[in-house]
Formats: structure tokens, C-alpha cells, sequence
């Protein structure tokens, strides 16, 4: 069994770290993983994506066109990337910043105002991290208790922006759970 | 130990250290620069050596002086990096001294692109500067792999007094995947007193050291020669390294690949399988020495009808191949070098052509 | 009576390969004498260049790298970074350091490399045969100027000691000459002080020295001292040029 997600969305949206945390639960979870970005001049304020690998063997081919899993956090990444998500995938639609859903009606899309939901719990920088919350609550490809455990680890070093983080965390949850 | 989730780039970096080498030059090229920016945190740390030099030319003599010290020393650098390099590595393997260089290959010719590609595998498995000569080259296949080689390249350097190769992607540099640092694979530094230039006091014998690649006799100059030829010739019969992949059934194709490409081949071969057709790889991981029996038998099992080397360049690896082969079964070569990686579904497609 | 005159240690008991009247041997002699005046044999490593110096270490009994062309300055950061306990020198010539190493030494004195540079301009490649180097002066014939050094193709010679003397990491910089006996004394004394700030760890150290290439000028050895004092010296001043806080 493979899972493929992609993130995407514009630089500075903390993509690449969302899904960092993402392949790094799954490895504390036992599973095989692989994290793959783009990478070069398109980093810089351009669009950003990155792939995460989840299997439960090891992983053969790490560059994935055609991911079960799409996270688009702005509209360029939603029209980019949502004909290539496999039938069957699911899409995660940032309507904070995406007035619209795609047409095709072989994958599920899941609406999340993901940029307001940052803003009412208190920074709208915690965008990736509702983002990863409301897509663990819902793929349920890890454990949320691990994932917290691993975005703690990860701002070990700035210990005061946990909370904000844990607080967007729950959020995301929260919406994933009442409201898709 | 745990797995840690490191990218490529820091993996190597890391692996050096455990490895014992706490000395690096650099210079930033893209889609390497993590390693510089891992280890300019990280060798303070470990009472060692960073210093980003003026070129990459400048760099490999950097590192030819630090080897011929006698002190553990690396390099990282992706493909223009590495051809200015390449000067030093010639006068390196000329003049017996242990280096390790890493190259995260992009795509060439000239600025060619950032992105993975394995074009530099004529420049790293064929000598790249001038003169009679070679690199022990190894190509890990994902992080872990290039963390092992890494540790394991410091004492080959060593073994054989020359450089050693890490034929990276900036794949490989740029991904990140679970990786363990085998600390059965640090070894203790060699003993260097019979040739490293660290002052005469060091020493016994009180006798200086001399470092050089000059031989103007030319009886001189063969010997030196005939000396690296002699290591080279070791290498084939102790270093050799490589995967075969499903190659115990009866297989009707063979594929040959390295590195990236070859995980992309792995997950072609699964997904075939499980359409009832039987396909093999033999994988060298090390480019230099070439595995030539492995893939000669290999690819003159009697089922085997034919044999496809799949690279990201446009047809290198496949030359040794058709040279190993000698004419027993086709050779014919897929590959793509933009910076895309051949997709499976691609290898699928051609490998069903074939059959 | 004790003995008035013997080859210093750190010279090995060889003839060398230079010309009649070159002065190479001037210098290695005084960069040994230094050597064992400041009892570093032991610790010392040198870097040849590529031209007429490439077989120096034939000359010098301690550890010994030899270069590739200008990329001495390179090696010895590398060494001297791996094992700042070692002394360590590097001995070039003009098309070496002032051409093809430009890159190299004018980065390593600008790092502050704790390393010595002794430098040998006598205004032409010797070992390739007399071709212009960046030091050759205006109208001077070399085999690749034929009718003398055209400044409007080639331009004006440089002048290392001052070029590397304007950047602002501190260093010592001097320009001396083996022209004259006095000259020989004084460029002794730049020697050791150049190897003295090393040895405190202090700064880079460069030591240009004025020469001569009898052969390749065409000149008897008399007349190439005569010629030097007379064309260089007067465009390539002696002096100290920078000097360590």
C-alpha cells in the first residue's frame, strides 16, 4: 500500500515543512517514506511543491506523478496539479484562497478555509500547519498525537510559537471533523 | 540508533563526520548547497575544519593539500563544480593522496539545468581530468545508500591513497528519507607516515615526504603509471559492488541502471511482475569499478534475450555494458536527461515493445 | 678555528638544474637559512610552483607538495588550515603567481592566510621558455612579444607587492631584490620576518623579490643584474608595502 500527497502552493506557505512533518510521523510510525521537493529559482516566491512517499515496503520510484493525495493551498497549485491526482485521490482546496473546485468528479474535494481558520488562531503563518491538521484528520494516514509530538520536535528550538501552533493544529482538526 | 529524516545533502554531510573527516572545502553550487550549509554548524561542533573557498578550482587544491597532509578531507560540488575540479583530481590521483569528492550531478552540458540527471557518469567512471587515471566511483541509489558510501568512501580513499567518487542526483541531494549512520563503517585513520607531508618530525624515520605528479624520466613516469594501473586492477578484484534485482526467475530482459534510475527500474519490475512478466536488473554500485562478470552473467542467462541499460543521460553506462556483453545478447538504451526522471509507466511501455 | 661558511640544513646536498647566473640559489639559500635560524626544519612544509621552481624540492631537505600552475596559494590554505601547527611557504614564480594563480593568492591573502609567499619576479616565464608573463615591462622582448611587450594589447605590468597591498586584511607585503649584497641582506631579513609572523600565527606574509632570467633576457649574468637595476627597479620599488598592526 503506497500514499502519495502533494503539497503545493506558493513559497513561503511552509509547503515544504508541512510535508516534512507529514513523512516524518509516518517514519516514526514505521512506515517506508520519501520527500521529495521542487527545488531551485522556483522556490523563491514562485510556486512550491513537494511530495511525500508513504508505503509500507520499500519505496521504489520517489518522483510521483500521479499522487492519491492533493494539498493545494492557492489556486495556480489547484490547476496545476489537480488533473494528475489519481481517480479515486483526494484533494484538499484552500477556499481561503481559492474561490473555486475543480470539475472532475472522480476524486473527493474537501473545502477548507484554511488561511481563516490560521487567522482565528492567531497567525496566519500557521497556515501549513491547519493545512497538515485538517489533512491528518481526514486521510487519518497517521496518528495525530504522534504528528503533534513531531510539529513540538520540530519548533523545539523556538518554544514560543508552539502554542500558537498546537492551537491551529486543534483547529484544523477541529473544521476536518465537524465540517467535511 | 533511531532513523532520523534527513534530505540527501545533510545525510552526507553528517556521514562524513562519522566517518571522521572534519575537514571540508566547498564552493556553493546548486543542488548541493546544504552540505556547506550543514557543515558550517556543524564542524565547529566537532573542532574541525570549513572553509568556503574562491572557486571550485581553488577548492580541489584545497583539498589535494589537506590530503597530502595526511588529514581525512572532502569536497561536495554537482557537475560545472566538478569539472573545474577536475584538474585537482588528476594531479590528486597522480600523486597518491586519499580525497573524497561528492557529486550531486544536475543536468549538462555546459549550465545545462539544476535538476537530477547522470550525464557526468563518462566524466566520473572514465577519469575526467588529464591523464591515465580513475576514481573509485560509487553510486548510492537514495539517502541511506549515500550515507554508507560516504562513510565507507574514507577508508577506500585510504586503502588505495586516491579519490573516491560519490556519483550522486540532485534527487538524491534534495529528497529526504529515513537514514541510519552505521558506525560499524568509521574506521581508524591509516597510518601516513610513509608518505603524508607533515613535517619530518612526525615521524621515525625523520626522512622528509614529498608529494608529487611530476616525472619527467619516463621510465619514471611509467612506473607511476604502471603503480596506479596496479590499484586499479585491485579495485577490480576487491571492491566491486552491486544489486541484482529479481534476476532468479527466468527472466526475458535485463535491465542495467544505476542510482535514481534504478529505483524508478525497481518499481517497473514489481508492477511487470505482477502482469506475469518476468524482467531482471543488475544494478552496479560501483560505476568504477565496473561489475563486468556480474553483468555478463547476468545478461547471458539462457532466458535472457535481450538487455536494456536505462540511464538519465543520453546512453553512457550502456557503453560499459555492450563491453561487458561482447555481442552474447542486444544492448539497446533508454534514456531521458532534461531533468525529468523516466517515469515507470515509460519503462513498462518499452520494455513490453521489446517482448 | 671553527668553520666560516656551510650549506644550512635545510638544504639538501644537490646541484641544482638553474641557470648561470640566476638567482633561484640566492633565495633558497636564504629561505634555509632562515629555516634552521628559526629551528622549523621539522615542522616545515614547502609548495613548488610550476615553472623554474617546480623542482625546488630537490634543492630543500623537508616535506615537500608540489603545485599545479598558480595553485599553490590553494594547497597551502589547505594544509595550513588542516594543520595550522605546520609552517608552510609556498615559492612561485611571476607567470605562476601574477597569471594563472591571480584568483588563488589574491583570495588567500585576502582570507589572512597564516602561510608565507615567497614570490620570484623576474619579469618572464623561464621554464617554458621565455614567454611575456603580466610582469614583463613595456617594450621588453619575450617569445610571445617578439618586438616588446605592446601595453596597448597586453597592458601594464603588474605590480603584485602594491596590488595585494590594498586589500585591507592586514599582511605583510614587501618587494626586495638579490641584486646587490646589501639587497641580499635585506631580503634575508623580510624572509625571516615574513616566516617570524607565521610562526606567531599573525598574518599572511608575501616576499616579492626582484630577479634576474639571464637566459631567457638574452644577457649575460652581469648584464641582467645591470639591466634589473636599471628597468625594474625602477618601476617595481622597494619597500615594504604593508605591515601587520
Amino acid at each position: 500500500m503506497q500514499t502519495e500527497i502533494k503539497f503545493a502552493g506558493f513559497g513561503g506557505q511552509g509547503i515544504l515543512l508541512s510535508a516534512k512533518l507529514m513523512a516524518y510521523a509516518a517514519m516514526k510510525q514505521g512506515s517506508f517514506v520519501a520527500w521529495v521537493p521542487s527545488y531551485g529559482p522556483e522556490m523563491r516566491g514562485g510556486t512550491a511543491y513537494c511530495t511525500v512517499v508513504i508505503s509500507d515496503k520499500l519505496i521504489g520510484s520517489p518522483i510521483i506523478k500521479n499522487p492519491t493525495h492533493l494539498v493545494a493551498m492557492n489556486l495556480p497549485s489547484l490547476e496545476k496539479f489537480v488533473n494528475d491526482v489519481k481517480p479515486g485521490g483526494i484533494v484538499f482546496i484552500n477556499s481561503s484562497l481559492i474561490p473555486i473546485t475543480s470539475n472532475r468528479t472522480d476524486i473527493e474535494q474537501l473545502v477548507v478555509p484554511i488561511n481563516d481558520i490560521a487567522i482565528k488562531a492567531g497567525n496566519i503563518r500557521a497556515s501549513n500547519i491547519v493545512a497538515l491538521a485538517a489533512f491528518a484528520a481526514k486521510s487519518k494516514l497517521v496518528d495525530l498525537d504522534l504528528l503533534k509530538d513531531c510539529i513540538k520536535e520540530e519548533f523545539a528550538a523556538k518554544a514560543k510559537i508552539i502554542p500558537l501552533n498546537m492551537k491551529a493544529f486543534d483547529e484544523g482538526v477541529n473544521f476536518a471533523n465537524n465540517n467535511i | 540508533m533511531a532513523k532520523v529524516l534527513m534530505k540527501g545533502n545533510e545525510a552526507i554531510a553528517e556521514a562524513a563526520i562519522r566517518a571522521g573527516c572534519v575537514n571540508y572545502f566547498a564552493y556553493p553550487i546548486t543542488p548541493q548547497s546544504e552540505v556547506a550549509e550543514y557543515l558550517v554548524k556543524r564542524l565547529p561542533e566537532e573542532g574541525g575544519v570549513f572553509l568556503q573557498g574562491e572557486s571550485e578550482v581553488a577548492v580541489g587544491y584545497m583539498i589535494f593539500g589537506a590530503a597530502a597532509a595526511g588529514e581525512r578531507v572532502m569536497t561536495t560540488s554537482s557537475s560545472p563544480g566538478i569539472s573545474l575540479m577536475s584538474e585537482s583530481i588528476s594531479y590528486i590521483a597522480a600523486a597518491n593522496c586519499p580525497a573524497v569528492f561528492v557529486n550531486i550531478v544536475r543536468g549538462g552540458p555546459g549550465l545545462g539545468g539544476i535538476l537530477p540527471s547522470q550525464g557526468d557518469y563518462f566524466q566520473a567512471t572514465k577519469g575526467g581530468g588529464h591523464g591515465d587515471y580513475h576514481l573509485l566511483v560509487l553510486a548510492p541509489d537514495g539517502v541511506q545508500e549515500a550515507v554508507e558510501m560516504t562513510m565507507q568512501a574514507f577508508t577506500l580513499a585510504e586503502k588505495y591513497r586516491g579519490p573516491v567518487m560519490i556519483l550522486g542526483d540532485g534527487l538524491i541531494g534534495q529528497m529526504m528519507e529515513p537514514v541510519e549512520f552505521p558506525d560499524n563503517l568509521k574506521t581508524e585513520p591509516s597510518n601516513k607516515d610513509d608518505w603524508a607531508t607533515n613535517g619530518m618530525d612526525t615521524r621515525k624515520s625523520k626522512k622528509r615526504n614529498l608529494v608529487k605528479s611530476l616525472f619527467l624520466n619516463p621510465t619514471e613516469l611509467n612506473n607511476n603509471n604502471l603503480a596506479l594501473k596496479a590499484k586499479y586492477d585491485q579495485m577490480k578484484r576487491e571492491e566491486i559492488q552491486f544489486e541484482a534485482y529479481n534476476t532468479d526467475g527466468d527472466y526475458k530482459v535485463l535491465i542495467t541502471s544505476f542510482g535514481t534510475m534504478s529505483r524508478v527500474c525497481r518499481t517497473a519490475i514489481d508492477l511487470l511482475k505482477e502482469e506475469g512478466i518476468e524482467v531482471a536488473m543488475l544494478r552496479p554500485k560501483t560505476v568504477f569499478p565496473f561489475p563486468e562478470k556480474a553483468v555478463f552473467d547476468a545478461a547471458t542467462k539462457e532466458s535472457c534475450k535481450a538487455v536494456i541499460s536505462i540511464e538519465m543521460n543520453m546512453g553512457q553506462m550502456v557503453e560499459d555494458v555492450e563491453r561487458c556483453v561482447k555481442g552474447q545478447r542486444p544492448v539497446t538504451f533508454y534514456g531521458e536527461c532534461g531533468g525529468d526522471i523516466p517515469s515507470p509507466e515509460k519503462i513498462i511501455e518499452i520494455i513490453k515493445a521489446m517482448i | 678555528m671553527g668553520k666560516a661558511f656551510s650549506k644550512p640544513n635545510a638544504l639538501s646536498d644537490t646541484m641544482t638544474h638553474y641557470c648561470p647566473g640566476c638567482t633561484h640559489g640566492i633565495v633558497h639559500r636564504l629561505v634555509a637559512e632562515v629555516i634552521d635560524e628559526l629551528g622549523i626544519q621539522g615542522r616545515t612544509v614547502g609548495i613548488a610552483p610550476v615553472g623554474c621552481a617546480v623542482l625546488a624540492y630537490n634543492y630543500f631537505n623537508f616535506d615537500f607538495q608540489e603545485a599545479a600552475h598558480g595553485r599553490a596559494p590553494a594547497m597551502a590554505t589547505g594544509i595550513k588550515r588542516v594543520r595550522p601547527d605546520l609552517i608552510v611557504f609556498t615559492y612561485q614564480g611571476d607567470g605562476d603567481l601574477a597569471s594563472i594563480g591571480m584568483g588563488e593568492i589574491i583570495h588567500a591573502a585576502n582570507r589572512g592566510e597564516k602561510f608565507t609567499t615567497i614570490f620570484i619576479n623576474n619579469a618572464i616565464y623561464g621554464m617554458t621558455g621565455g614567454q611575456m608573463a603580466p610582469t614583463t615591462m613595456p617594450g621588453q622582448r619575450a617569445s610571445t612579444a617578439p618586438t616588446g611587450r605592446n601595453t596597448d594589447l597586453t597592458g601594464m605590468p603588474i605590480r603584485m607587492a602594491n596590488l595585494l597591498s590594498q586589500l585591507i586584511t592586514p599582511s605583510y607585503i614587501t618587494r626586495q631584490a638579490v641584486l646587490k649584497p646589501q639587497q641580499v641582506n635585506k631580503t634575508k631579513k623580510a624572509i625571516k620576518k615574513a616566516f617570524e609572523y607565521q610562526v606567531e600565527g599573525k598574518c599572511f606574509s608575501l616576499v616579492e623579490v626582484i630577479s634576474t632570467c639571464p637566459t631567457n633576457w638574452g644577457l649575460t649574468p652581469l648584464d641582467s643584474l645591470k639591466w634589473a637595476e636599471e628597468k625594474l627597479l625602477p618601476y617595481y620599488e622597494l619597500g615594504d608595502y604593508k605591515i601587520p598592526e
